[in-house]
């Protein structure tokens, strides 16, 4: 298991250097030249070239690149162009409410998705299973700010329950945070419930059909703890994949939702630095996101062994 | 199991969406076929200008003579979403056409040369573990928003996808009898790759296609959403609803109205994509 773990964190290595690779050549394969982009258009020639002193701009991409890569793996991402204040500390201070809101998420989409896929798996072909099927179809066709702009509509300004936008931190005050962050964790769940209750039912009805269950069935066990304990437990692993995956979603989603419900996270730093063309900024949370994103999926990975017992390394 | 690292394009190809028969796959191609001869024809048949300003007929109520209302500077929100249509489709299908074209030239080599197979996919990896609308967002930003920066900052996180659909099939096939057969006659390999092994990526390309599309008009939508898009006077489904979030609140159909195509579209794209992949590749076909 140890030297599985070892083997399986290694490979992300490579993984991770491309994207570091990606990150640093999107800022230089951009028509211009960096130094420049980051002056802006009013710079005199000798502020372009103190500029490209001071962030070794003259030396060759090669050796921009691991000093570059250097920096970042000391921790140090740099200054933001646009506040002058350091990067990690801007991306700290947005933390917060990104990962409550994701936390949200997940806990309520598994347990939305994972009863709804279950039940439909139970109910194969009968209208409850039509139902939530049509329900999930529709809830991964339907963008992400389409949902949230109807759950305003239709919660904030008609019923009035939540407010419009804003957002309270759990730990300033519990009740309000409930308020404000109700209607973005509904939104973001919307896709997440669809993917999972898809593939709880497939894996669920795969299960149902094994011969274990006819067996289990023929001793009397109840149908309640046959899709419970045998059908539901042997269709972890692929139920947990999805999550693992989804979570590309899930990133993507916080960027809109954030946007939506003016949530200070990190979803909408990514807007910030892209539309102020904050550089420094956006590689960092690029890094960041991929970084995140990188390691749910190493989870996962490790998380098989626990749901499935025959999975050995 | 351990390949499972960076994925992130199983879920949409993940289950069945409905029961098989339902005569939904009809219904679905009927919808899309109104949505794309409106996007076609709707320019030729109506009258009203997508960019017309008109500071009179400001942020109307839905009427006869605006189906859908105005926006804040008076524009026929009916007309821009019919343009809209034209645009957000155009974006959808060029840029899934492009992926797929890309993706599976690369997967063939990477498939059949083992040389280039792990530079080629370790590459795919990095490109796939960047959660795909932070790519697009970055990319555009850093190039400016013009048509074929959003056609790149679409293509670039989605063909990767094509890359290791192709490669797997090809790679399964190097094995078979008759490739074999046709190497020892000396056949030359592009021939092979051409004409032995690209016929068999045709049906599960069909079918990721499919969800190309769907997935390229939503991050189309999402760019514009955001203002990193295509430049806010083209009317696109997403710069209407981006234009729309400051009066929401008095005038909330100038969003529901372009959101409710750009779902219908989707939706009904999953829906086909679903309904061709069973048809096609009963391989690809999750249980029931």
């Amino acid at each position: 298991m140890l030297g599985y773990l070892a083997r399986r964190v290694a490979m992300t290595l490579p993984v991770m250097g491309v994207v570091a690779l990606i990150v640093f050549a999107l800022l230089h394969l951009a028509p211009g030249d960096p130094a420049s982009i980051m002056a802006g258009d009013a710079a005199s020639p000798a502020e372009l070239a103190e500029i490209r002193a001071r962030l070794g701009l003259d030396a060759p991409l090669a050796v921009q690149f691991v000093t570059w890569l250097g920096q970042i793996l000391q921790g140090n991402l740099g200054l933001s162009l646009h506040s002058h204040k350091p990067v990690a500390e801007m991306i700290g201070s947005r933390l917060g409410p990104t990962f409550s809101l994701a936390v949200a998420t997940v806990t309520v989409s598994l347990l939305v998705a994972i009863p709804m896929g279950v039940y439909a798996a139970w109910r194969r072909g009968r209208l409850s299973d039509r139902l939530v099927m049509a329900v999930a179809v529709l809830g991964f066709s339907t963008p992400v700010f389409v949902v949230g702009y109807g759950l305003i509509y239709l919660l904030s300004l008609k019923a009035g329950w939540f407010p419009v936008q804003g957002f309270t931190a759990l730990t300033t005050d519990p009740v309000r945070f409930l308020r404000t962050a109700t209607l973005p964790t509904l939104t973001l769940s919307t896709v997440y419930i669809a993917l999972v209750a898809r593939i709880t039912r497939s894996s669920v009805l795969e299960v149902l059909g094994e011969d274990f269950v006819r067996t289990a069935r023929a001793k009397g066990v109840p149908e309640a703890r046959i899709v419970l304990r045998h059908a539901l437990r042997n269709a972890a692993v692929p139920i947990v994949t999805v999550v693992g995956s989804g979570a590309a979603f899930l990133i993507g989603g916080v960027v809109v939702t954030e946007s939506v419900f003016n949530i200070p996270g990190l979803g909408r730093l990514v807007v910030e630095s892209v539309l102020a063309r904050d550089y420094p900024l956006i590689q960092s949370l690029i890094l960041l996101l991929s970084l995140v994103y990188i390691l749910i999926n190493l989870a996962v990975d490790v998380l098989y062994t626990v749901f499935d017992p025959r999975i050995r390394y | 199991m351990s390949a499972l690292t960076t994925t992130g394009s199983a879920p949409r190809r993940a289950g069945r969406l409905l029961p098989r028969g339902s005569g939904l796959s009809a219904c679905a191609a009927l919808v899309l076929l109104v949505i794309g001869l409106s996007a076609l024809v709707g320019p030729l048949v109506i009258a009203a200008d997508p960019l017309h300003i008109d500071p009179v007929n400001r942020l109307k109520l839905p009427s006869a003579a605006f189906w859908f209302g105005t926006d804040a500077m008076g524009r026929d929100v009916f007309a821009r979403v019919v343009y809209g249509a034209r645009t957000s489709l155009l974006v959808g299908l060029a840029s899934a056409a492009l992926s797929l074209v890309l993706g599976t030239l690369i997967g063939l080599l990477a498939g059949y040369f083992r040389l280039l197979d792990g530079i080629v996919m370790r590459v795919m990896d990095g490109i796939m573990a960047i959660p795909s609308i932070v790519l697009a967002v970055a990319l555009v930003a850093v190039t400016g928003a013009n048509l074929g920066t959003v056609l790149l900052a679409i293509v670039l996180p989605d063909f990767p996808r094509v890359v290791r659909l192709v490669r797997g099939v090809i790679l399964g096939l190097r094995q078979e009898a008759y490739v074999e057969a046709a190497v020892s006659l000396a056949t030359p390999t592009w021939r092979i790759l051409l004409r032995h092994m690209l016929p068999n990526t045709l049906a599960p390309l069909i079918v990721q296609g499919s969800f190309l599309v769907a997935s390229a008009v939503l991050t189309e939508a999402v760019l514009s959403f955001l203002g990193v898009g295509l430049p806010p006077e083209v009317p696109s489904w997403g710069n209407v609803i981006a234009e729309g979030r400051t009066y929401f609140q008095i005038r909330p159909g100038l969003i529901f109205f372009p959101g409710l195509f750009l779902a219908l579209t989707v939706l009904n794209i999953n829906l086909i994509g679903d309904a061709l992949r069973d048809a096609l590749d009963p391989k690809l076909a999750t249980r029931r």
